[in-house]
């Protein structure tokens, strides 16, 4: 019999796996790594074959993953014994290369045996677990193509790695005290204070002392600090000019966690997974405050919680009097997160009192994934370390493209066959160093990956870095794309949908095609064409990216756009908190259209709310005023209700009257909780009745949501719960990040889409 | 949605003006003068060289604190002379006039034209006037050229830039461009904001007795310091460093653009100039500048870097570096 299995199944101990399982089963053969996964000949008692090949998808290692198995029936000479053969040629490039993942219980066992050789070694790690995609130069997986190759094996790590019974076998990153890499402990100066297990010791009696300690990790830096100590938390939001952005927090155990947050079992699931993503998870009301310091998440009723993931993290939590630690990304505002001990040293000297180094090479820098649960699913909101690089599996096979993405929160994806690639978090690109990121990842990925795009697909936006960067690009060829079609398609690619479908974007800004910035749009969406149904009705945005910035200019332009003349004498119970100078000034802008582009944005519209009812004038990071409005929302069934209307063939979705009434209940005193959740209920209306009366229009029943403001979790779920009800069928994000993370892989399957249509 | 029109971004003097000229214009009269891309292009007349250049002046509101469009006509071209080291001599003015313009601006005009002119020490030498009818133009263009001589031995333009130089500035920036807008569009701030239009050629002059190797001069017109030092970095192939802290804006000019959202980068200056000189000519340059009336603020603000070629960054007071692109149009907002 011969077996051919496809997926991710070098590198992660399958082979050792396959012949456990043949000596269990007492079968002959071999198996090797072939060009395309591992094959398997084997032979034996017809019943123990049977449950050798169901063991094969039952029990696989941990970080395998069978996409494919083909069973082939052949003669087969037997033979006594069942062996690895080494590969013939080269390890393909099509076969998947594996995320990190965490520590596994095997190897968490053995760092807590005083008796085993590894006992409290900060790096121990095993075929089913560890660091893999961070330190992977280049393939075939082999140590020395990882930054590990500048370890030599201690005889007994080589023994593990060579044994195939061995749960080491051909672990690439394996190491012990004796030959692996080492952790130390300095200060800001460069003295080195502390070594080996003695600087971990060190690292947690200042942890509990209040200092920031700068600790290099899987895919970048961390600064830690004890999560109740509000003045060393304090600490660190000034040093890291990092105002009111909540932190994430990762905590001793899940026990811990539910001491301050709820969690479900969806939840808990996540919380636990190899993957071990940052959770968002709603603060207990009871607990606030306790566990946590206050300015960890101000205003804010969720929480960033994760558990440790790697044996240094584990040993932070070994002894110490605090349940919690600030993890938050070791950069400066704004930066990409910081990967290498020389950069730390530079880069972060202002910030950490201590520097946990420790000497592997982190090669890709990978942020920790953020995800949260909503509508009983896990969604992503940062896509990076445990998923990346696994691929979105796409309907059919595609030729290969590059989706260079957006401008913040920018992520690339590349195609290969039926996979989409979608890169790991790479930041807002109006950094050099992010820009540098950028071009770092997309030459990794296309190595790694062997991928040599045909097309490279792009914003719309002239201005985006990455547009720029694509239209730098000599010789190959390039599609531009709409943002908000990139949205939706990009819900389209991962759903595996295809036809024509409607599609909600309800979002920031982006360039849309008649040169102003959209951003709550109803698309008609069939591969790489689209058609605008509809929008909200256009308001402009004075000041440009101040605008986005400063909430209060958002609210002022709904109030003068829906009485131009006397906004200030209408209004003027709300405007009055706003300095007289900028008011006029910001109305002479409206009036004569000075800095004011026009946008249909959904993101606005909260912002304007929020500042309207006292919340947020300006906001310290991007998306504040909306979350805040969100959060303080209170239970109330009533509603503000917009309308519907038609310009031409374009429905036009007024939120005007609901801004209007807004106003009023302002001047009435009614409660910001109140007016929240009235608000909330007002546009889902809203928006359901702009799909509705696009269905009528164009006979499609699926409609797939995307774009940034479906991170509100209310609106998200009530807005799917109510299109449902109306008998849609209705699709969102679930691998990827509704955010714009999500519009590389919408521009790789628009530009796959073309280009297959041209061919 | 490529337009087959002409956009009005194409004139905006950022990426998109780049692109039309580049496409059609360098590749239409395709020269090895054209191609410098420099302010004006330096030829042979005998034994010496020239230099030459042309410029038309088409500012709404047409007067404006700190100037018009007639004292902005000589300026723009006895700078764009001045910015390649040249001694700026004879100017030529060409008038498009609207039907209807009252006599009296007109007056006012060409007499601020002839008093600059003075002032830079040229001649207005031939001139063309049209008049067009109501609505064919606005109120009044024009366009001048000039011609100046330049020294031996001086050898500036935007190419010339070298990793290490100082990038320096005669003072503050944005003044220009906000003067204009503020006015235009009736914006009334406490106090009135002024152009800095002014002829640089005297200035230049005195940088250039102390330091004859300045590399680059230039005029940050449209699109601002930004827009023009991506020119230089293109041109020259180097990557130049700003900082933050170090960009003279006055305070006029920055609340104004705070509440207008501009950055004050991206807006046009009509007397200011960047000069980048090797490291260590930049005490002695900085020294002439401060004493010359149009230098007083004269500052460094950055340098050029050998990495990042091409590209232009700003070192922020908090440490990143923000990269300052060309942009194809108006600020329009990337954020999503
Ligand atoms: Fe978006
Ligand atoms: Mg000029
Ligand atoms: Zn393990
Ligand atoms: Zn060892």
């Amino acid at each position: 019999m011969f077996v051919r299995v496809r997926g991710i199944v070098q590198g992660v101990g399958f082979r050792p796996f396959i012949y456990q399982l043949a000596h269990r089963y007492q079968l002959g053969g071999w198996v090797r790594n072939d060009s395309n996964g591992v094959e398997i000949d084997a032979a034996g008692h017809a019943e123990q074959i049977d449950r050798f090949l169901r063991d094969i998808s039952a029990k696989a290692p941990p970080l395998a993953r069978i996409d494919e198995m083909d069973v082939l029936d052949r003669k087969f000479s037997p033979v006594e014994c069942f062996t690895i053969v080494k590969s013939d040629g080269e390890q393909s490039r099509s076969t998947l290369i594996a995320p990190d993942v965490c520590t596994c219980d095997d190897c968490f066992r053995e760092l807590n045996d005083p008796l085993n050789r590894r006992y409290r070694y900060p790096f121990i790690n095993c075929t089913h677990c560890g660091p893999r995609y961070t330190i992977i130069k280049d393939i075939p997986y082999d140590r020395d193509k990882t930054t590990m190759g500048s370890f030599a094996m201690c005889p007994a790590c080589r023994k593990e790695y060579e044994d195939p019974m061995d749960r080491r076998f051909h672990a690439q990153p394996n190491a012990c005290w004796e030959c692996g890499p080492r952790v130390w402990l300095e200060t800001p100066a460069g003295r080195k204070v502390a070594e080996g297990d003695d600087a971990v010791l060190r690292s947690v009696r200042h942890l509990e002392t209040g200092s920031i300690l700068a600790v290099k990790g899987l895919g970048g830096f961390h600064l830690a600090v004890h999560a109740g100590d509000e003045g060393a938390v304090n600490r660190l939001r000034s040093r890291k000019v990092r105002e009111e952005k909540p932190f994430a927090v990762m905590f001793c155990s899940v026990d811990a966690v539910k001491e301050v947050c709820l969690v479900n079992a969806e939840e808990e699931v996540l919380l636990t997974g190899l993957q071990r993503p940052i959770v968002l998870l709603k603060i207990r009301a009871d607990k606030a405050g306790s566990v946590i310091a206050p300015s960890v998440a101000p205003h804010n009723r969720f929480l960033g919680a994760f558990l440790p993931y790697t044996p240094l993290h584990f040993l932070l939590f070994e002894g110490c009097s605090y349940d919690a630690l600030v993890m938050t990304s070791g950069n400066r505002s704004d930066e990409p997160i910081v990967m290498t001990n020389e950069d730390a040293r530079e880069r972060l000297k202002d910030i950490a009192d201590y520097f946990l180094f420790h000497d592997r090479d982190i090669h890709m820098r990978c942020d920790d994934s953020v995800t949260r649960v909503l509508h009983g699913k896990p969604r992503p909101m940062r896509r990076a370390r445990g998923y990346v690089p696994l691929p979105v599996f796409l309907r059919e096979p595609v030729p290969p493209v590059l989706g260079v993405g957006a401008e913040l929160k920018n992520t690339i994806c590349l195609t290969r066959g039926r996979e989409a690639f979608l890169s790991q978090h790479i930041g807002d690109l109006e950094n050099l160093e992010t820009l540098n990121s950028f071009e770092h990842v997309i030459s990794h990925l296309e190595r790694i990956l062997e991928i040599q795009p045909e097309c490279v697909v792009h914003d719309l936006h002239p201005d985006y870095l990455s547009t720029q960067w694509a239209l730098g690009q000599k010789g190959l060829q390039r599609l531009a794309v709409q943002h908000h079609h990139a949205h939706i398609a990009s819900v389209a690619a991962e759903q595996k949908l295809t036809g024509p479908l409607l599609g909600l974007a309800l979002d920031g800004t982006g360039f849309g095609t008649d040169g102003t910035l959209w951003g709550g749009e109803i698309l008609r969406v069939d591969g790489h064409r689209f058609e605008r149904l509809g929008h909200l009705r256009h308001v402009p945005l004075p000041g440009g990216s101040k605008a986005i910035k400063e909430p209060w200019r958002m609210a002022l332009a709904y109030l003068w756009s829906i009485d131009p003349r006397n906004c200030e004498e209408t209004f003027a119970h709300v405007v009055e908190r706003w300095s007289v100078q900028n008011r006029r000034i910001l109305v002479q802008m409206l009036e004569r259209r000075v800095n004011s582009p026009l946008t249909s944005s959904c993101g606005r519209l909260f912002d304007a709310v929020s500042a309207l009812i006292g919340l947020r004038d300006s906001v310290t990071y991007e998306g504040q005023a909306a979350i805040e409005l969100e959060q303080v929302m209170e239970a109330d069934d009533g509603s503000y209700e917009g309308i519907v209307t038609r310009e031409q063939e374009t429905l036009i979705l007024d939120p005007y009257p609901m801004v209007a009434e807004v106003a009023g209940e302002v001047k009435r005193k009614q409660g910001v909780g109140i007016i929240s959740a009235r608000f909330h209920n007002g546009l889902v209306n809203l928006l359901s009745e702009g799909i509705r009366r696009a269905r009528e229009d164009t006979g499609l029943n699926r409609v797939a949501m995307s774009g940034g403001v479906f991170q509100n979790a209310y609106l998200f779920d009530k807005l799917h719960s109510e299109l449902m009800q109306q008998g849609f069928q209705v699709y969102s994000h679930m691998e990827v990040p509704t955010n714009d993370a999500c519009i590389a892989l919408g521009q790789a399957y628009i530009g796959a889409d073309w280009l297959m249509l041209r061919s | 949605m490529e337009s087959m029109t002409v956009q009005l971004d194409q004139g905006s003097g950022g990426r998109a003006t780049h692109e039309l000229v580049q496409d059609l214009f360098i590749q239409s009269f395709r020269n090895e003068y054209l191609l410098e891309m420099n302010d004006s292009a330096l030829v042979n007349v005998g034994n010496g060289q020239i230099a030459m250049t042309t410029d038309s002046y088409v500012v709404d509101p047409v007067i404006f604190p700190g100037g018009n469009i007639g004292s902005l006509a000589v300026h723009g071209t006895v700078n764009d002379l001045a910015m390649r080291g040249a001694r700026p001599l004879y100017m030529t003015a060409g008038f498009i006039l609207e039907e209807g313009l009252s006599l009296e601006t007109l007056g006012e005009i060409v007499s601020s034209m002839a008093a600059a002119a003075r002032e830079a020490n040229v001649f207005i030498v031939a001139g063309d006037t049209k008049v067009v009818p109501r609505g064919k133009a606005d109120k009044i263009f024009i366009n001048t050229s000039g011609v100046g001589v330049v020294p031996p031995g001086v050898r500036v333009g935007g190419q010339y830039a070298e990793p290490g130089d100082a990038v320096l500035i005669n003072g503050t920036i944005g003044d220009h461009g906000m003067a204009v807008l503020c006015k235009r569009e009736g914006l009334a701030f406490e106090n009135e904001i002024r152009s800095d239009s002014a002829s640089l050629n005297g200035l230049v002059e005195k940088m250039l007795e102390v330091c004859p190797q300045i590399h680059v001069l230039r005029d940050p017109t449209r699109g601002g310091v930004a827009t023009t030092l991506n020119e230089i970095a293109e041109q020259s192939h180097v990557g130049i460093r700003l900082e933050e802290e170090a960009l003279p804006v006055r305070e006029d000019v920055a609340g104004a653009c705070e509440i207008l959202g501009l950055d004050p980068l991206y807006v046009a200056n009509e007397g200011k100039v960047l000069v980048f000189v090797p490291a260590r000519c930049m005490k002695s340059v900085l020294r002439v500048m401060r004493d010359h009336p149009l230098g007083r603020n004269a500052c460094k603000i950055g340098e050029t870097v050998s990495n990042d070629a091409g590209r232009v960054f700003l070192r922020t007071r908090i440490g990143g570096h923000r990269l300052l692109d060309m942009l194809r149009g108006e600020q329009l907002p990337r954020i999503c």
